[in-house]
């Protein structure tokens, strides 16, 4: 079974101006043991949709749609069931882990914290865990009686990534895990979590806002705009040879060290990422699309098929789709 | 021409008792229309270093020499200097006055220098910017503009003052992912309009790639390789350097140092990259007989040339053992 699929996923901020759509209508499934990157810029829903993932959005948030976790609906579940869910059944790690530790408990007890609560472990047996867990993020084992300001950044992830796994979770959430940190700490945190993912076969989803990270580290890509996907596909295919002018504008974003094409030539798109408050008409994009035609503007654009339809599922939401692989 | 120099700069601090040598011997120049990446880790002194160029920092030993005449410390000549030599901040949410107009914000810097024609400055450098038509922005406020306008902002409250430098602390770090080109392409702009040089310090190679005429390599307060960007980042001699680049993603075989970046106020003798060595550690160094040298041996403090130059002992051997015989290494 799906691990995870989500199907017509919409999330709408009720606010004093008015409604606010962040995501529009977001379709995906993810097998036990598959990584899939979710890439999108400020605005894109992209951070939105995680949170909704296990509800954690506020609540002037509206949500419709499906969420089905090992094909339950976390959308309709008892606040009981979702207790039981978060953690145990899909965890998450936050954006700038570095405050969402509690700075005056002891690290162990933190990562002990949900294995307590969900009654999995406790006394001598959680301990005996939280060795295995800081063993498994590469820390050593005394770190457990440490504080959250010993740790440097890269650490105080690992130390994130291990409370997530605490209760041996299906699936885990990333969003942005390595964004506030260094090059080489991104590095050992994205070959951890890639080793992670091969020896237990959890699902993960990875949000970021670099294609290049994501194409790095997952299986799948999907890039939002706008509270749309507008391309999904293999991340290889995506990331080299995207079939949506912003998929490729996201590629070429962050350029290959040494591509003579890329060499004194800063390559962005114009404009800005819209406001969800008050999109474009038609296709979202047509604003800053360098291939726009005029019908853009007025005629919105689904997801079309976009790979040679032999292998993985490829699709773009571009006019220029079907007249280029027909 | 030489514009902005660090000569022998170093900058210590008091940390928890002990001295952080947050820069420990540096030269670096930027030339007359030229721009340089610094790059390297958190911690490394990249940030200390462009400060003390800045004026913001006085070094505790060396100089920094602006135009070939060294800066002196008086509040009159740091405020000549900062009107040559120019900061751009890297968060533009947190670097605006929130209750400050666009307007406010760029006239600033003419207000302090009590420069004439302030409305001409101010919408000048906003066009210069790319914000058209500049009367459009004046009584905007931050919050109503996106992340780049925001930093374009930014970057005109620099212009305002007609500088000759910019000093860039990760200009496009917190900007979305499609606009930073545009910014990255701004100050290429800007170089070939106004003949501005740029020291952009960054932890993003890519970026180096995309505008920077040279780079130079910071690890622990210390230049440790630099030279012309296409040579450095497509056959790099330091370790460091290698490492650095193999992580990007786009890369086949990525060398993972392990650690954390180290501590300036424990400084390792000899090479003070030799305990997280990758070279080191597969024996190569030993192979080459330098492992002694890489734990003891102290590398000189590179000069601030043009050309590629490497502190490190088996580069050093290397190229030595090559120009020996020259045959056997192309084989």
């Amino acid at each position: 079974m799906t691990l995870l699929e989500l199907r017509d996923l919409a999330v709408t901020y009720r606010g004093e101006t008015g409604d606010v759509p962040a995501v529009r209508g977001v379709s995906l499934g993810l097998e036990a043991g598959e990584a899939l990157g979710v890439a999108g810029e400020s605005g894109s829903g992209k951070s939105t949709l995680a949170m909704s993932l296990l509800r954690l959005l506020p609540r002037n948030a509206s949500v419709s749609g499906e969420i089905l976790l090992d094909g339950e609906d976390v959308l309709t579940m008892s606040w009981g069931r979702l207790r039981a869910v978060r953690w145990a059944s899909a965890s998450l790690v936050f954006q700038g882990a570095q405050h969402a530790l509690n700075p005056v408990r002891r690290i162990g007890d933190q990562i002990a914290e949900p294995l307590r609560v969900h009654g999995m472990a406790t006394g001598a047996e959680a301990r005996r865990r939280v060795t295995e867990l800081l063993e498994q993020v590469g820390l050593p084992a005394w770190r457990a009686r440490g504080y959250p300001h010993e740790l440097s950044g890269g650490q105080r992830q690992r130390v994130m990534i291990a409370m997530a796994l605490a209760c041996s979770p299906r699936l885990i959430v990333a969003d942005e895990p390595t964004t506030a940190l260094d090059v080489m700490i991104q590095a050992q945190v994205l070959s951890l979590i890639r080793s992670l993912i091969a020896e237990h076969g959890i699902g993960l989803i990875m949000i970021s806002h670099d294609l290049s990270v994501l194409a790095s580290t997952c299986d799948r890509l999907a890039v939002m705009y706008a509270g749309r996907v507008v391309e999904s596909g293999p991340s290889r295919e995506v990331f080299t040879g995207g079939r949506h002018p912003y998929s490729r504008a996201l590629a070429e974003a962050f350029p290959t060290v040494g591509d003579p094409a890329s060499r004194m030539a800063p390559k962005g798109l114009g404009g800005d990422p819209p406001d969800p408050a008050h999109l474009p008409t038609g296709c979202s994009f047509h604003p800053r699309c360098p291939v726009s035609l005029v019908s853009c503007a007025s005629e919105p654009v689904e997801l079309r098929v976009a790979g040679d339809g032999t292998g993985a599922p490829h699709t773009a939401a571009c006019v220029h789709v079907s007249e280029e692989s027909r | 021409m030489t514009l902005l120099e660090a000569r022998d700069v170093r900058v210590e601090f008091a940390s928890r008792g002990r001295r952080a040598r947050a820069v420990d011997g540096v030269n670096l120049a930027v030339g007359e229309g030229e721009i340089v990446a610094l790059v390297g880790e958190s911690g490394c002194g990249k940030t200390t270093l462009a400060r003390t160029l800045l004026g913001l920092e006085r070094p505790t030993s060396g100089s920094v020499h602006y135009g070939g005449v060294p800066l002196a410390y008086s509040s009159r000549a740091l405020r000549a200097h900062r009107r040559e030599v120019q900061l751009v901040l890297q968060d533009p949410t947190g670097s605006l006055n929130p209750r400050h107009t666009v307007y406010e914000a760029v006239a600033e810097g003419p207000r302090i220098h009590r420069l004439p024609g302030e409305g001409d400055l101010v919408a000048s450098a906003l066009s210069r910017a790319g914000l058209r038509p500049p009367e459009r922005f004046f009584d905007r406020h931050p919050h109503e503009l996106s992340g780049g306008q925001r930093q374009r902002v930014v970057i005109a409250g620099a212009l305002a003052l007609e500088p000759r430098v910019l000093v860039a602390d990760e200009p496009v770090a917190s900007l979305d992912a499609s606009v930073r080109g545009e910014i990255l392409a701004l100050l290429l702009r800007l170089r070939a309009e106004l003949g501005l040089s740029a020291l952009v310090v960054t932890h993003d190679l890519g970026l180096a790639w995309n505008i920077a005429d040279r780079v130079a390599v910071m690890y622990l307060g210390r230049i440790v390789e630099s030279g012309p960007v296409e040579r450095i980042l497509t056959s790099p001699s330091h370790p460091y350097t290698q490492a650095l680049l193999s992580v990007l993603p786009e890369s086949r075989s990525p060398v993972v140092l392990g650690g954390e970046p180290p501590d300036p106020t424990r400084i390792p003798a000899g090479c003070r990259f030799h305990p997280r060595c990758q070279v080191l550690a597969s024996g190569a160094a030993a192979e080459a007989g330098v492992d002694g040298l890489c734990a003891s041996g102290e590398l000189p403090v590179l000069p601030s040339s043009a050309g590629s130059q490497v502190a490190c002992h088996h580069a050093e051997a290397r190229s030595a053992r090559h120009e020996a015989e020259p045959e056997t290494e192309r084989l």
